[in-house]
């Protein structure tokens, strides 16, 4: 079994207990919710859109400290971001942390995506995978712009 | 931090400790603290060897074989059903129903004699404290029928407030279905009182015995209840079967659930005459290993003694409640007057998940979530808690354990 530091890099600790952006943006563009029924987590993402790049993203919800951590990073990573980018990123992460082919990012991206790093420790977990993974499906609904419920079941 | 006193026999007149030898997954996975009992209860090498042992000597189809083989294989079959038969205490082993575990045991008395003999308007009253399988079927009844699917609500401590459950019952209420002990909760529930109230309106009785079976004595005939359903596999049996008693007369006006082999007398492709309970009941092959391994099971816990595994699991309980509410942060789910074998947290600023992967890291097995009781926690206000279960082989070294590893994860996510 590998060490649960790993897993719970500070930098997770850090964005579990204070997450970045964690607030309603009024005036979104586009808006959804995910919900692991598993664990009874729920994260709203809220995005703002001009044009086709990400103008402004933020989340609510409650979960774990890996599914805050995760949304938290993920609204980081993306403010400024085009849509194809978001979801390139997008793509890579869940590459990595569900052990597929991640592919490789040009320059700028690339360094988002080492930003996520830390995350990619639940793959070694698979019951957390999903934990990572929530509020990016989230943000893939919110882009299809259907302002319905993901559900990770 | 190690506290508390070490007492070599526990109480219950068995030695927890001494026991483990006896389960094999402790031998394969050492250090390991189960404390998840309640999903399901590690199993006896005396059931793994029976089920092992009959596949290898004794096994045929039931029923249906004249040669020796297959009539021994019936005698094994019958024989379980009459170990389960003494362990409820039933008046017959007719009123036996092997299914593949007490959510099925429920859908049958759901389907056959919800079906047959509810319409709408009619009502089926159950509690706040029931798990999924004690719900969704009767939603199921309630969108088929129109029948009325009532509610009792729980009282401010966390158990069955009766004086509600008292005011909801009417001539309309047909069946009470209720959980003996709450899974998410441990919340034992005054099922006398409740089926005593039941019976004075006339409404038949289901009792869901998940949590119960294994904990303490259940006797049927005793209680008065119409229908009890418990889980194998819960019960330190085989997973794939599970038990539904039902009272003579309930089972013989009943129809049919499912067709098939087994359960009929006389096929024609005009008509066919089906068989007397249970075996109307148990269309197709059974699981004959499952029910013989349930047998097992019984024996292992008759030999114990069940007045001894609820005292066991009483002391432990009561053990479990002093160590962990002195864990500062830490909030035990209220379970009413009182609490059997389950202890349902949580600890503040700690989502139930990191710290069920907290735990793990510790050896400690604990679930983490809604325990297929969403209605209820979201009712006690979480939308997810962590579970600790006992079973005969948890001792209050393995609280201990328990306890230091929730100090630990509190450490470590400190704000």
């Amino acid at each position: 079994m590998m060490d649960l530091r790993e897993l719970y890099q500070d930098i997770i600790l850090d964005h579990g207990r204070h997450p970045r952006n964690f607030r309603k943006i009024e005036q979104a563009t586009h808006f959804a919710h995910g919900h692991n029924p598993l664990c009874g987590d729920r994260v709203t993402v809220y995005l703002s859109l001009g044009g086709d790049r990400i103008a402004d993203v933020a989340f609510q919800g409650r979960g774990c400290a890996i599914s805050t951590a995760a949304a938290s990073l993920m609204t980081e990573v993306l403010k400024g971001k085009t849509i194809d980018e978001a979801r390139a990123l997008f793509a890579q992460f869940h590459a990595r942390v569900t052990g597929g082919e991640p592919g490789v990012l040009p320059e700028p991206l690339a360094e988002d995506a080492e930003r996520l790093e830390p995350l990619t420790g639940v793959k070694a977990y698979p019951a957390r995978v999903k934990c990572a993974t929530l509020s990016w499906h989230a943000l893939e609904a919110a882009l299809q712009g259907d302002g319905g419920t993901v559900k990770t079941e | 931090m190690m506290t508390a006193s070490r007492r070599s026999v526990c109480p219950g007149g068995f030695d927890s400790r001494q026991l483990r030898h006896e389960f094999p997954i402790f031998t394969n996975n050492p250090g390991l603290v189960f404390l998840d009992s309640g999903a399901s209860a590690q199993k006896p090498a005396s059931v793994i060897d029976c089920v092992a042992d009959y596949y290898r000597t004794d096994y045929a189809n039931v029923h249906r074989g004249v040669y020796r083989l297959s009539a021994r294989s019936t005698e094994l079959f019958e024989e379980a059903r009459e170990k389960v038969r003494r362990f409820l205490n039933a008046a017959e082993a007719s009123e036996i129903v092997f299914v593949r575990g007490a959510t099925e045991a429920i859908n049958l008395v759901s389907q056959s004699w919800g079906a047959a003999f509810l319409k709408a308007g009619d009502e089926v009253l159950i509690s706040e404290l029931e798990h999924h399988s004690n719900i969704v079927p009767w939603q199921m009844l309630r969108d088929s029928l129109g029948i009325g699917l009532v509610v009792a609500p729980i009282d401010a401590t966390g158990g069955l407030d009766l004086a509600k459950f008292e005011a909801l019952l009417s001539p309309s209420t047909r069946l009470v279905a209720l959980t003996h002990i709450a899974n998410a909760t441990g919340a034992l529930v005054p099922i006398e009182t409740v089926i005593r109230l039941a019976h004075r309106q006339g409404a038949k009785v289901l009792i869901d015995g998940c949590q119960a079976a294994p904990r303490l004595p259940v006797d049927v005939q005793a209680l008065g209840c119409d229908f009890y359903a418990f889980s194998g596999h819960k019960t330190y049996g085989p997973t794939g079967i599970g038990v539904l008693y039902g009272r003579r007369e309930l089972l013989s006006a009943m129809p049919p659930w499912q067709g098939g082999g087994e359960m009929i007398l006389n096929v024609t492709f005009e008509k066919t005459e089906f068989q007397d309970p249970p075996h109307r009941f148990e269309a197709g092959t059974p699981d004959i290993s499952g029910a013989i391994g349930l047998g097992a099971a019984i024996d292992f816990i008759e030999a114990l003694g069940r007045g001894s595994i609820l005292e066991h699991e009483e002391a432990l309980t009561g053990y479990g409640v002093d160590r962990l509410s002195r864990i500062s942060g830490l909030q035990l789910l209220g379970a009413g007057q009182r609490r059997l074998g389950i202890l349902s947290f949580d600890l503040e600023g700690v989502h139930p998940h990191d710290l069920a992967q907290v735990l793990d890291q510790h050896h400690v097995a604990v679930r983490a979530g809604h325990h297929c009781a969403q209605p209820l926690l979201e009712s006690l206000g979480y939308p997810a808690t962590t579970r600790a279960s006992l079973g005969v082989y948890n001792d209050e070294r393995d609280i201990d354990r328990l306890a230091e590893a929730i100090e630990t994860a509190r450490e470590m996510f400190r704000r």
